[in-house]
């Protein structure tokens, strides 16, 4: 088996269990509670203005806002890093069909393995910090998978050595 | 007759013993890979049909109650009543949890599907016994059916006879299917790992191999999904998803205030503006996310098409119809914002599409004999049984 093609089932072989078991981590230590923030906070604060209390009313606009970020991204972070490791598995799978020489087909596999890691790291690292280098992560991210992706799909439509072609 | 063209790949492959040998045990009725494979297929079908029923009987009813419910907090605000305030808002959680287990059914069903279909392409390469391998396909099917299954039941069980206090038995259930399954995938991952370090030669499958005209345009049809979906995914998070999140933030903030203010006009004007912004997500999110899936699910399909025992003419009508409705849903689903119901329409017939393709093709794979001597890489009408 070639080099591209074992570091992306590998690396997408480990990247599925890693995402399933930050899944159902999350799922049983955290997402109940972000769920009863999310939900409590904003009752709350519907419920605040009722009383005519704006002080309370903001505050707990504002525990709603942040607990619903920090959700959005931990579901976000979860589902793209299985989605993509089953990207990479499949790809590795049909890497042959990339009509390109072996060493760039490395370097396309390094450049979707990258950004299969990196993006939902970018988008995890927002939970913590709300700056833009959490974002420019993901977005580097991203920018890695979707290169890497254009160059794999050129190289399937290109016409070259395509390997065990039965037509 | 078919041209076979020489290359050094297609030429190991007929020096190694014929390509069905080492799959002959898997892919025997109940052989693992093909256990996968059925089973795989079958919950991706499962999933996509209860999406559909959910989609047109549950969704929009249950996302109309949820207004409702939001409106009638916002007024109770606007009232003073807190009392009414708190009771609308745990009708809008129940209704949001209603919801939220049936999308979580829908998608683990599916998302196990892809697993397992994932798991079925690299059986040659988990080098474990074939009873074993068996076993834990069985085990992984029960992991994958019990845990949407008590995710589904988790609004109607509740919290009754829980040991715990923010956690039920339909909820405990879910997670022991969800363990289930990372211990299968688990198990073969490590199966794999000693395949790789007992540095074994190439196993002898000719899926990855197969160049048939329906493989290929699966093939080159999901990458272009998957492409597609990507840009989609980009292009929201770069122009609107966080402009949605400011907006999410400020209608909410526009309701509270507007009712501790006693001004009715900006609470309705808030509340139009969020039903409005929660369509906007969700149909942005469902087409990123149903293109990518989509384009995935057509790729592992390329793979499996030497064992859909149909006939060519079958074969290539079913992948054609599979890209046509992978296509038409996601594209479809945005336009609900401005042409409503018959862009939805549409929608659903390209869902429609692609499970009938899905059916074709699982009636064809469990067709196929496994019989030893039929060839993988072989023309596919002469793969067709007599």
């Amino acid at each position: 088996m070639s080099g591209s093609r074992r570091l992306l089932i590998i690396g997408g072989i480990a990247l599925a269990v890693w995402g399933m078991s930050y899944g159902l981590w999350y799922a049983v230590f955290a997402e109940h509670q972000a769920l009863d923030t999310i939900g409590s906070s904003l009752a709350g604060s519907f419920a605040a203005a009722a009383d005519r209390n704006p002080v309370v009313m903001e505050t707990s606009l504002e525990q709603y806002r942040e607990a619903k970020y920090v959700y959005d991204r931990q579901v976000d972070v979860h589902g793209h890093w299985i989605g993509l490791a089953m990207l990479l598995i499949v790809l590795g799978i049909g890497f042959d069909r990339v009509n390109f020489p072996e060493r760039l087909k490395l370097f396309l596999a390094m450049g979707l393995l990258v950004g299969a890691v990196v993006f939902p790291l970018g988008v995890l690292l927002q939970t913590f910090s709300h700056g833009p280098l959490p974002r420019a992560i993901a977005i580097a991210g991203s920018g890695f998978v979707i290169g890497s992706l254009l160059g794999a799909t050129i190289g399937v439509v290109a016409r070259g050595s395509s390997p065990a072609r039965v037509d | 007759m078919p041209t076979k063209i020489y290359s050094p790949q297609l030429q190991a492959l007929t020096d190694d013993p014929p390509t069905g040998q080492s799959e002959r045990g898997e892919f025997a009725p109940f052989g693992a890979r093909r256990l996968f494979l059925l089973g795989g297929i079958g919950l991706i079908l499962t999933g996509m049909i209860f999406g559909d029923i959910f989609a047109v009987f549950t969704l929009h009813q249950n996302a109309a109650r949820v207004g409702a419910n939001l409106a009638a907090a916002a007024n109770a605000a606007l009232a003073g009543n807190r009392q009414a305030v708190l009771a609308n808002f745990q009708n809008v959680g129940a209704f949001l949890e209603n919801r939220g287990t049936k999308v979580d059914t829908h998608v683990h069903m599916i998302d196990f599907g892809y697993l397992a279909l994932l798991l079925a392409i690299l059986q040659p390469w988990v080098a474990l016994p074939d009873g074993l391998k068996k076993k834990l396909a069985w085990i992984f099917l029960a992991g994958a059916w019990l845990l949407p299954v008590s995710v589904y039941l988790i609004h109607y069980v509740g919290l009754a006879h829980s040991p715990m206090k923010t956690i039920g038995w339909a909820s405990i259930a879910a997670d022991f299917g969800g363990l289930l399954v990372l211990l299968a995938t688990f198990a073969c991952l490590i199966g794999l790992w000693m395949h790789f370090r007992g540095k074994r030669g190439q196993p002898a499958d000719g899926l990855p191999s197969d160049r048939s005209a329906e493989g290929r345009l699966l093939f080159a049809g999901g990458l272009a999904l998957i492409l597609l979906g990507f840009f989609h995914g980009a292009y929201y998070a770069a122009a609107d998803l966080y402009k949605h999140e400011a907006q999410d933030y400020s209608l909410l903030a526009q309701m509270s205030a507007g009712a501790a203010a006693g001004a009715r006009p900006v609470v309705n004007n808030a509340l139009t503006g969020y039903g409005q912004l929660q369509g906007a997500k969700a149909v942005n999110i469902a087409a990123h996310a149903h293109s990518i899936e989509f384009g995935l699910l057509a790729i592992m399909l390329a793979f499996f098409q030497p064992y859909v025992s149909l006939s060519a003419r079958w074969k290539r009508s079913s992948a054609a119809v599979l890209l046509a409705g992978s296509l038409l849903l996601p594209v479809c689903v945005p336009l609900e914002i401005r042409y409503g119901l018959v862009a939805g329409g549409i929608a659903d017939f390209g869902g429609l599409l692609i499970i009938l393709a899905l059916l074709v093709m699982w009636i064809g794979i469990l067709r196929y004999p496994g019989t030893p001597g039929v060839s993988v890489t072989s023309s596919p009408e002469s793969r067709v049984p007599q």
